[in-house]
């Protein structure tokens, strides 16, 4: 099992995710250069969060044109597992790896704070670890997370149960309280139809030990890896 | 010497206008041999500006303490070093970026950001956090500032925040700390000072030193533009006069992603082992890094301006030398080495160009297309300007009497709605507004981001294993009022704010930086308050083991002909042993005793009660009349800072960090700001469902009681099976610890004074006044 974790010029969270992985979650991961092709036998990539190109244009609008994009997108279709972290997911949704798009938070600032999240769905390979409903304390620091998409693809979404995170309160009682930036539908994060390719803007890889504030992220994180042992359990 | 026939040829008046008095300018010509050509009038000008060059301060600056067994690097190259154990060493520095924030206040705090940033991995460190110290005029309408104003405020300071916050959260690295005050005088001079600390092993630090003959000399990052010219001279060594927003073009415009290839493109090329020097180019650009690299270096420094990368056409050696543009690095690498470090700049998209190389000699020689531009010797340009001893004139006494000051309330007096009023107030409500707009928690260290804990706290991942240890405590600090009223106290009491802060987050203070904001040295009061201060940090420093390890000088902080308080800024720096003893603000559990720790010590103090030696009432109203419940409350800002007790300080400090590391307290917060009722609130708000019930057994008035700021003392909590041993640690260290209250669950908060309670409200009431009004003042909502 290995993870690969991809650096643009501008990932400034590709160490916090490497660090998750590799230190805390005790699993083999390394780095993958912007301009490589070669995902280096990874069976996990992630997309960290930063500013992949600067994003003075659309967020993730030049990344998505990297040359490893192009072996993630090869990877993801041939059913490899992909996760998308705050501007990873926006550089997903550009790619067209998810449907959607990312405008500018309702409140028009940069938001950092821990937020509450709940996961819907549990038969992914990115929340098998967890317990439907559970609810997940981890920080959010983004200029662009308000998620949108045509009512078409929602519907879509909602039918192939692809939203697997939504924004809440920490009791869970109200969604739209805990929504901190006017996602449609508080939505946090999403998968693919085929529920291996995922994105959320929440950033679980911060939210790893105690000492942090929370390490309920690392049930993401372990979800994957339990799914990578089961997938290389079923092919053996 | 060959000059361009177009050239224009310099005369006195020109010098003059280049900010180059008659003798300094006859200084030049000495120094060459002959008349400057207006390149060399051009660098003179910013190598000896009063920004670069510390003329009015080097001579106050010597009083400084710069030693300590920990200090690797004193103040003079791009950031101070201490060590931190384990063979790794931290970097730090604090720096000024006043006047662009207030032509151009998103682009100002930007590049002050930046600014700094690059002098923490100039170093070889990676930067780990960042700290604004802020200062802006009154945000809302009050009897000294008018609706436009405040209106004007509130758009200087979201400005600064939104830059700030911009270039942090772009280039990855956690704003956790740092402190905003309102006060009149900052209207039209804001302070934006940044501080950054970064991480690297001690045998990896580098210095901005050229060596070896014949190595090449190598411009990488940005391409060079026409902003920012004159930034340095203009902008930060002149007061603010009508003219000020014609200087918008001086400006310079940050670029976030750009520094952060920057860095890391540095930071690896540092690595391959063969770069021998590095200087960032901030201000006064090409030239200080050329000048100050072959200075330090003992060397001289040839470039051609041809090969310099340009984002113009036509400029000029002049505009060329003197440019501003941000995000640009000057570096000596060994000779026959180039192709790697070129390589590793190719590899992360940056412009980097072979310009020149060191020389024998010491001359500095600029060409332009192989034809001589300038040529000055470094060394006297860098290190033989001028200095000047400013004279010195302290302001007449003031005169003040009884009905200048704070006229305190009948005992028995219900003090909650005043107590609402000041935490509702911008210098005491939370500063979440702010905080919440910058990346806190990126990089994974933050165990303490803003609010959390006195000082922010970030723990140290080693940069080779990983492995967590030890962490570090940052606090910056400084009250401009008490400075005013009294330069040497309230330089004291920074000091002593900023290493009470660390301890009370559990670190060790071990070095500090400073940021001296003043007025115009060329005036007598000024440079008296600035002697004064550096006097006042000079002892504190001394006292509580801090020493200066490096930072900056922002003279000429006037609009108008009116100078802004004195203002020295101190960032206290600290360590603590085991990442798992970080203590923060909040109280606990219900059931714990509450404390309040006095580092005025048992022997000076009555046994029982929070009881100190009482100074007269006219003593008390005085040094109340200087605090922040007497400005918001009565609109009075006169008196006396507190007292200061350096001896006192030194003892809590000690004992807050015995405390930490026996692992024995469960809260701790220091009293500041607003007094003792605010911290006891804060204690409140940070923690969940929990309130307290306190008895004060003080002499004087209840407010005096409540709100007074006398330093030294710190609020914390104790679980009751550890009461004894926290006990028995105050006495070792000579604090007294005088049992006050409880916290209680639920959501009352009361503190009773001479048997009735001047302070009864619900947490909640309380919470919503503090929480909410900088929000409100802000967005109008």
């Amino acid at each position: 099992m290995k993870f690969g974790v991809v650096v643009f010029p501008g990932s400034n969270c590709d160490h916090d995710a490497f660090y998750a992985i590799g230190k805390v979650l005790q699993k083999p991961v390394e780095f993958i250069w912007h301009q490589s092709q070669d995902l280096a036998n990874c069976d996990a990539i992630i997309l960290p969060g930063g500013f992949a190109h600067g994003d003075y244009l659309r967020t993730g609008a030049i990344a998505r044109f990297s040359p490893v994009m192009k072996s993630v997108e090869k990877f993801a279709n041939s059913g490899g597992m992909v996760l998308g972290i705050c501007n990873g997911f926006q550089i997903l949704l550009e790619a067209g790896l998810l449907p959607g798009a990312m405008m500018r938070n309702s409140g028009l600032r940069y938001i950092c704070r821990h937020v509450c999240i709940r996961v819907e769905q549990t038969d992914t390979p990115f929340t098998n670890a967890a317990k439907a409903g559970q609810i997940l304390k981890v920080p959010i620091a983004h200029n662009d997370g308000n998620y949108t998409c045509d009512d078409a693809t929602y519907a879509e979404l909602e039918k192939n149960r692809q939203v697997i995170f939504h924004y809440t309160t920490p009791d869970g009682s109200n969604d739209d309280a805990g929504n901190p930036n006017g996602s449609m539908h508080n939505i946090a994060g999403i998968c693919n139809r085929e529920r291996n390719v995922a994105g959320l803007m929440p950033h679980p890889e911060r939210a790893v030990e105690p000492a942090l504030g929370s390490d309920d992220g690392l049930v993401i994180l372990r979800s994957m890896a339990e799914a990578l042992v089961g997938a290389s359990k079923a092919t053996a | 010497m060959a000059t361009a026939a177009t050239e224009i040829k310099v005369t006195p008046e020109i010098a003059a206008e280049h900010g180059l008095s008659v003798e300094e300018y006859a200084h030049v010509k000495q120094i060459l041999g002959r008349e400057p050509n207006i390149t060399e009038l051009g660098i003179f000008s910013v190598m000896w500006s009063e920004h670069c060059s510390y003329k009015s301060s080097k001579v106050h600056l010597k009083r400084l303490p710069t030693r300590g067994k920990l200090v690797v690097q004193g103040p003079g190259e791009n950031a101070g070093v201490v060590d931190i154990g384990d063979g790794l060493v931290a970097a730090f520095k604090i720096e000024s970026h006043n006047h662009p924030s207030y032509v151009e206040p998103f682009q100002g705090a930007t590049t002050g950001v930046g600014g700094i940033l690059r002098d923490i991995f100039t170093m070889g460190a990676r930067p780990i956090a960042v700290l604004d110290s802020l200062r802006f005029g009154e945000i809302t309408e009050n009897k000294n500032t008018n609706k436009e104003e405040a209106a004007r405020n509130r758009r200087i300071f979201d400005g600064v925040i939104r830059g700030i916050g911009n270039y942090g959260n772009c280039f990855g690295v956690p704003t956790v700390g740092g402190e905003v005050g309102f006060e009149p005088c900052y209207s039209q001079n804001p302070l934006v000072n940044a501080l950054a600390l970064g991480i690297a092993r001690k045998e990896e630090i580098f210095l901005a030193k050229a060596k070896g003959i014949g190595n090449p000399v190598i411009y990488v990052g940005a391409k060079t533009g026409r902003d920012g010219i004159h930034g340095a001279s203009l902008l930060a060594s002149a007061e603010f006069t009508e003219e000020s927003k014609q200087k918008r073009p001086n400006v310079q415009v940050g670029d976030p992603f750009m520094e952060k290839l920057l860095l890391e493109a540095c930071l690896e090329a540092m690595q391959t082992g063969a770069v021998v020097a590095i200087q960032d180019m901030g201000a006064a650009g090409l030239t200080c890094s050329t000048m100050e690299m072959a200075s330090r270096g003992g060397t001289g420094i040839e470039i051609d301006l041809a090969k310099v990368p340009q984002r113009e056409t036509g400029m000029t050696p002049y505009e060329i030398m003197l440019s501003e543009s941000q995000e640009r690095m000057l570096l000596v690498a060994e000779k026959g080495r180039e192709p790697e470090v070129l390589g590793v700049f190719k590899k992360w998209g940056l412009d980097a160009m072979v310009v020149g190389q060191v020389t024998e000699g010491g001359i500095a020689r600029i060409k332009n297309n192989g034809r001589v531009a300038a040529e000055i010797p470094a060394h006297p340009l860098a290190e033989e300007g001028p200095i000047y001893n400013r004279p010195l004139t302290a302001p007449a006494p003031r005169v003040e009497s009884e009905k200048d000051w704070f006229a305190f309330a009948p005992q028995g007096t219900n003090l909650t709605q005043n107590f609402v009023k000041l935490l509702a107030s911008p210098a005491i409500a939370s500063k979440r507004w702010i905080t919440e707009q910058y990346d806190t928690s990126v990089r994974t260290n933050t165990l303490a981001g803003p609010g959390a804990s006195d000082a922010a706290v970030v723990r140290i991942k080693d940069p080779r294993t990983g492995e967590v240890k030890r962490a570090l405590a940052l606090s910056t600090d400084g009250n401009g009022r008490w400075c005013q009223l009294n330069p040497r106290v309230g330089a004291m009491h920074a000091v002593a704010e900023a290493a009470r802060n660390v301890a009370a987050s559990g670190a060790r203070p071990i070095a500090a930086t400073n940021c001296l904001n003043f007025g115009s040295p060329e005036k007598p009061e000024v440079m008296w308050q600035f002697s004064q201060a550096i006097d006042g940090l000079a002892e504190a420093c001394t006292a509580l083991g801090t020493p200066i390890t490096g930072g900056n000088v922002s003279f000429y902080n006037e609009t108008l002909g009116k100078s802004i308080y004195p203002t020295p800024v101190i960032g206290v720096l600290g360590v603590i042993e085991d990442v798992s003893r970080v203590l923060k603000i909040a109280f606990r559990e219900e059931g714990d005793t509450i404390l309040l720790l006095d580092g005025t010590g048992l022997s000076e103090m009555a046994p029982v009660g929070a009881r100190y030696i009482v100074p007269s009432s006219d003593d008390l109203a005085r040094e109340f009349s200087s605090n922040e419940y007497s400005k918001v409350i009565a609109g009075i800002t006169a008196g006396e800072p507190p007292a200061i007790n350096l001896a006192a300080e030194k003892r809590l400090i000690d004992c807050l960090v015995a405390l930490a590391a026996e692992g024995i307290i469960q809260s701790a917060h220091d009293v500041s700001d607003g007094g003792f009722a605010v911290t006891l609130a804060e204690s409140c708000f940070a923690a969940d469902g929990l309130g307290a019930h306190v008895k004060l057994a003080e002499e004087g008035s209840a407010e005096a009681a409540v709100f007074n700021e006398r330093g030294a003392r710190a609020v914390v909590s104790v679980t009751p099976s550890k009461l004894a041993a926290v006990l028995h640690t105050a006495r070792q260290y000579n604090v007294a610890a005088h049992q006050i209250g409880q916290v209680i669950r639920g959501d009352a908060f009361r503190i009773q004074y001479k048997g009735s309670a001047v302070i009864d409200s619900s947490v909640e009431a309380l919470r919503d006044a503090w929480a909410h009004s900088l929000e409100r003042t802000l967005t109008g909502k």
